[in-house]
Order: structure tokens, then C-alpha cells, then sequence
């Protein structure tokens, strides 16, 4: 639907809702779920693997038989140096130069490194990556990213798996503001359909998901659910809201009303 | 044949002396698995496996692709 197109990382798609492949109850459910959320965008992962494993090759199979876009990450890396060198293997892998980059500097709340972050930035993007960096909503590090050559941001709502949404709604419309041309993400966090409305009525481009859906009790209602959100939020932001008001006023027209109070 | 002992995915290996990334994945069991490797946590492309020679008390990371949020 021509409402929906998004250009992201130099290619095109029909969906604002990029989706993860991990966590689901069976492969069987992941597929229909990412079927069910129309989207083209799915997150995978690098994981050492004995030799004769199955696991990783069905898996992948899987994925590639999906026909969409896969988007590597760089999940349990705490340094630049562990980052690079996983996107690098990554790229060799999924033959593409997408990277999810995260880059984790404390392990309670999973929140970002914004040190090496940027320094892992700067390498990969001089490499050849469009790098998705998974950051905070903090307008400094993003200005940083931006600086280093990043397309796209990838601000928190709240802290990965966590499902509590937008946690801090003002900092997220305060980088928007700042970058109306920049490709922005919602990444982790989002916990229930209306926070991904949320996050695309604030004029984000995108959302990025997993647990939401995969945690779900039915999965696959849920990826759904999520699609139709996505798709409420884009077209919210292209109607345009209305502005809000201190004051109650009448939607029915007051002209004619029997029995009318002209005292 | 003399023999030298490496790390692979974590697990100490003993391994013959001489051998390149490649002979080292065929005889590991990986022949035409879909693989990147890490040399001592640094990326060797996948072109460069036949000329990187394997020497005593190397780290060697075989990954493979996994589900990701």
C-alpha cells in the first residue's frame, strides 16, 4: 500500500514494523508470525555452533525461504572491537551490509555503550555498513551517530524486554525534532500494539520489535495486531492530529437543539 | 606429526601443526557449513581461510547464523 512505503538502508519495503526471530514457542509459530505481521524486515543473530549442528542451518533455511530482508545484529557484544568483528562475520554470513549494531555497556538493564558505540559506528560505516545502531533516546549520542554517519537511529523506549513502552516520550520527540531526515526506529521496549502507535504518531519512521510478539500468549493474533498498528500510527501522522484543548467543546452542532437553555 | 594445542568456540583442541582455516574446518566437521570465523576475536574472510595458517594457542570462533531480536 503506497502509505506504508518506506525507504530504509537503500531499499524499499511495505512495512514500518522490523520484527525479531527469536523467543517464539517453535520455528512453525515464528514463521507465521512474521507472516502475520507483513513484515519485511526480520532480525537474526550470530551464535557459535559444533560442528554437525543442525539448529543454526534449519533455521536459517527458515529465514531465507521467508524472502525478506534479514538484519544481522551484534547481540552480547560489550566492546567496539567484539562488535566490528562480529558485523564483519555477519556480513560474510546474510550477505548484507545492514547491521543492527549494539553494543551493551551494562548488563542489568541492557542499556547501550555510548562510548564504544560510536567508536564501533565510525569503523563499520568506514567499512562499507549501513550500521542501525541500537542507542538511547540521549539527543547528544544521537547527534554523535548522526556526526559518525548514520542514516538511521535506533532509540529505546525502555530497556530490551521490558515491554514498557515508551518510557520517555519527550527525549524521543526532542531527536525527531532535531532530525526530521533521519531514518528513526523505535528499538526495544515496546510491549503492546498502542505503544508502537504511539511511537509512529510522534512521527517515528519505524518500530523494531521481538518479545512483544513472541511472548505473546497467542503469537500470531498478536503479530497482527501489531501489523494493524503500525499501519494506524503511519496513517495518523500523514492525516495529521488534531490540536488538543484546555476546554470541552460540542462535536453535534448546537443550532436547533429542542428544549434549548437560552436563559 | 607434531601437534599444538588451540581453542575452538571455547573448547581446547589439539590439532596438527601446519594446517590452514580450511583444513581446519573440513577435519572439525564444518565442510560446507554456512560459517564465519573469528582468528583471536579478529574476522578472517572466508577467501583468506587457505593462507591463514593456524599456530599454538590460537582462538578460533566458528558462528553460525541463530535467531535475534
Amino acid at each position: 500500500m503506497e502509505g506504508f512505503t518506506w525507504n530504509i538502508g537503500d531499499k524499499i519495503v511495505n512495512s514500518r514494523l522490523i520484527i525479531g526471530s527469536a523467543l517464539y514457542p517453535s520455528p512453525k509459530i515464528m514463521v507465521e508470525a512474521i507472516q502475520a505481521s507483513r513484515a519485511e524486515i526480520v532480525t537474526v543473530s550470530l551464535r557459535r555452533q559444533a560442528a554437525g549442528d543442525k539448529d543454526g542451518k534449519e533455521f536459517w533455511q527458515i529465514i531465507k525461504d521467508l524472502k525478506i530482508n534479514v538484519l544481522p545484529n551484534t547481540a552480547g557484544c560489550h566492546t567496539a572491537k567484539e562488535a566490528v568483528t562480529t558485523a564483519m562475520m555477519a556480513r560474510e554470513v546474510f550477505a548484507t551490509n545492514w547491521i543492527k549494531l549494539e553494543v551493551i555497556g551494562d548488563q542489568y538493564n541492557l542499556q547501550p555503550d555510548p562510548f564504544e558505540l560510536v567508536k564501533a559506528t565510525k569503523a563499520l560505516i568506514k567499512e562499507g555498513f549501513e550500521v542501525f545502531p541500537y542507542t538511547t533516546d540521549d539527543l547528544v549520542l544521537a547527534t554523535r551517530l548522526v556526526d559518525a554517519g548514520c542514516n538511521i537511529l535506533m532509540p529505546w523506549g525502555s530497556p530490551i524486554g521490558s515491554g514498557k513502552g515508551l518510557m520517555n516520550p519527550y527525549n524521543l520527540e526532542a531527536i525527531r525534532n532535531r532530525y526530521p531526515n533521519i531514518n528513526l526506529i523505535v528499538d526495544a521496549g515496546i510491549g503492546k500494539p498502542s505503544d508502537a502507535v504511539q511511537a509512529l504518531e510522534i512521527g517515528y519512521d519505524g518500530i523494531l520489535l521481538n518479545s512483544a510478539i513472541a511472548l505473546a500468549n497467542e503469537p500470531v493474533i498478536m503479530a497482527t495486531a501489531f501489523k494493524n498498528a503500525v499501519n494506524a500510527g503511519v496513517l495518523a501522522k500523514q492525516a495529521g492530529m488534531m490540536q488538543k484543548k484546555e476546554l470541552a467543546s460540542p462535536s453535534t452542532p448546537t443550532i436547533g437543539t429542542p428544549f434549548w437553555h437560552n436563559d | 606429526m607434531s601437534e599444538l594445542s588451540v581453542v575452538v568456540n571455547g573448547k581446547k583442541t589439539i590439532l596438527t601443526q601446519g594446517l590452514n582455516l580450511q583444513q581446519v574446518l573440513d577435519k572439525q566437521g564444518y565442510k560446507n557449513e554456512q560459517v564465519a570465523i573469528a582468528l583471536n576475536e579478529t574476522f578472517i574472510a572466508r577467501s583468506q581461510y587457505q593462507n591463514t595458517l593456524i599456530e599454538a594457542n590460537d582462538c578460533i570462533d566458528i558462528v553460525a547464523p541463530m535467531q535475534g531480536g
